[in-house]
């Protein structure tokens, strides 16, 4: 076979860049999916609760992840400011995950606790009446948009089928969790529970 | 990884280097052996222009080969191929742990040097203010502002004004424990919207924006009953509760007949999170240096 055989026949050039590429795929991305690093759970580490599973849809869909990432890399430049670094394991529930790729904000991988409640509502509500320097947009049409029982159930019995370990009650119990919640609520539950599962410095 | 995804990635490495470097062998080989005609590629341009199907210059081929042998080498000296560690021994936690050892090598002495000082000489000491300032500017400028004169519902630190009490130990209590100030919602207690409205000029008359002379004596007595508890008989506060001091001129949420309404009916929560885990002893001891000073 000479090479102006494969040249001039692009679905055998196609088939083949294909076979060559999925090597690489198979080889660096398959073992790492599935080994137990990346697929079990940190110490800590639970499903989102229903309200916090809001939350995050919230945070998914107001686009945050374009300011924010959540990936603290271990460097001490890093986890001096935003504390211990990332694992693989605390992100086993994040469908799709949010490391994001860009920080124009600073990152919130463990921002929970770190603020109170009422200083998260007031900062989405108008960030500069906290941080006059601030570029970060305001939210406030998450306090007046309501979270929806109905659609949150039905999410948390998708996670369930793809084997997130969601007990029945606590499906039973989800529209109950966010009934007159508003998705100011809700995103404010995200953020509070994020990366509490590890806090000491080193 | 279990044994099976290391060698996995082990052969698939290795096999697929190999074949590399056979591809590129193989392709080499093609292309003209001798100048006849059959190594033309078969155009012709302008009448007499024709190509050959000459193989890629040899400087070229190197090229790729010394890719090759530089990802061998990489593979030698890193860890990459699932069942071999390389031999550099390198892993990214432990470059982290290094990069903290050497951190920790630099500047343990200078907070071992501070933990020995006394409070007191430590809010003197230029070299551990500084240090604190920084460390303020990366962890509390956030809610207290740059200038550390706070904003609505969070405290200014740079007056002498201290609503949990302005001592060493409190001050390293507040940053490592957080703090809970709770005021709870008073509106049906008063009775009514009268009442609170003149709850409200009571309270502004204790630090002089109102004529104590104007105030209902209702208002006196509702506020010895149910404020004093916190905010003692004469409105000057308690530290240990956090209840601030009404009677000086010094405003957490504000001052105008709105915002203290807003206080007497909904009640107030501030919060200030726990720092203590994430800083450390050393750092929130500097800190608290740091914020004394300010109010100095």
């Amino acid at each position: 076979m000479r090479h102006e055989q494969i040249e001039k026949s692009p679905n055998l050039m196609m088939i083949l860049i294909v076979i060559v590429i999925s090597i690489g795929g198979l080889v660096e991305l398959v073992p790492l999916m599935l080994s137990s690093d990346a697929t079990e759970p940190d110490e800590g580490i639970a499903p989102y609760s229903a309200l916090r599973l809001a939350g995050r849809d919230v945070y998914i869909s107001e686009g945050c992840y374009n300011c924010h990432s959540q990936m603290i890399r271990p460097f001490r430049s890093e986890t001096e400011r935003y504390g211990p670094f990332t694992t693989a394991g605390e992100t086993v529930y994040d469908r799709p995950f949010q490391f994001g790729s860009k920080r124009t904000g600073p990152d919130l991988a463990r921002v929970g606790g770190r603020y109170s409640d009422d200083w998260h509502r007031l900062h989405l509500m108008d960030p500069r009446a906290l941080v006059p320097g601030s570029n970060m947009p305001a939210y406030p049409w998450l306090a007046e948009r309501q979270v929806d029982p109905d659609l949150v159930t039905s999410k948390m019995k998708a996670l369930q089928t793809l084997g997130d370990p969601y007990s029945d009650e606590q499906i039973a119990g989800a529209a109950a969790e966010v009934d007159g919640k508003s998705e100011l609520d809700a995103v404010v539950a995200y953020l509070q529970g994020l990366g509490i599962n590890r806090s000491a410095r080193r | 990884m279990t044994a099976f995804w290391s060698w996995f990635v082990a052969i698939g490495t290795i096999v697929f280097i190999v074949w590399c470097v056979w591809l590129i062998g193989w392709s080499a080989k093609q292309g003209p052996q001798g100048k006849d005609d059959e190594d033309l590629v078969g155009h012709k341009w302008d009448g007499d222009l024709e190509e050959w199907n000459n193989p890629a210059p040899k400087w070229w081929l190197y090229l790729y080969f010394i890719t090759v042998a530089w990802g061998v080498g990489y593979l030698i000296v890193y860890p990459g191929i699932g069942i071999f560690d390389g031999v550099a021994g390198w892993t990214s936690e432990g470059q982290y742990e290094q990069e903290m050892q050497r951190a920790e090598e630099r500047y343990a002495p200078i907070y071992e040097r501070f933990a020995a000082m006394d409070f007191d000489a430590l809010v003197q000491n230029e070299e551990a203010i500084a240090l604190g300032g920084s460390l303020y500017a990366s962890y509390c400028t956030t809610c207290h502002g740059s200038d550390a004169r706070g904003a609505p519902g969070y405290p200014n630190l740079a007056d002498n004004d201290w609503q949990w009490g302005g001592d060493e130990q409190n001050i390293i209590t507040s940053i490592a424990r957080g703090r809970m100030a709770v005021m709870t919602p008073w509106a049906q207690v008063l009775g009514s919207d009268e009442a609170v409205d003149d709850m409200v000029a009571y309270v502004q008359s204790l630090s002089g924006m109102v004529d104590a002379s104007s105030v209902k004596d209702s208002a006196r007595t509702q506020f010895t009953t149910y404020c004093a508890a916190c905010h003692m008989p004469t409105g000057v506060g308690n530290p240990v509760l956090g209840a601030p001091n009404l009677t000086d001129d010094i405003w957490l949420y504000g001052s105008d007949a709105d915002t203290i309404r807003t206080a007497i009916v909904q009640g107030r929560n501030g919060q200030m999170p726990a720092h203590g885990e994430f800083l450390g002893e050393n750092r929130t001891r500097i800190l608290a240096a740091y914020v004394k000073s300010l109010s100095q």
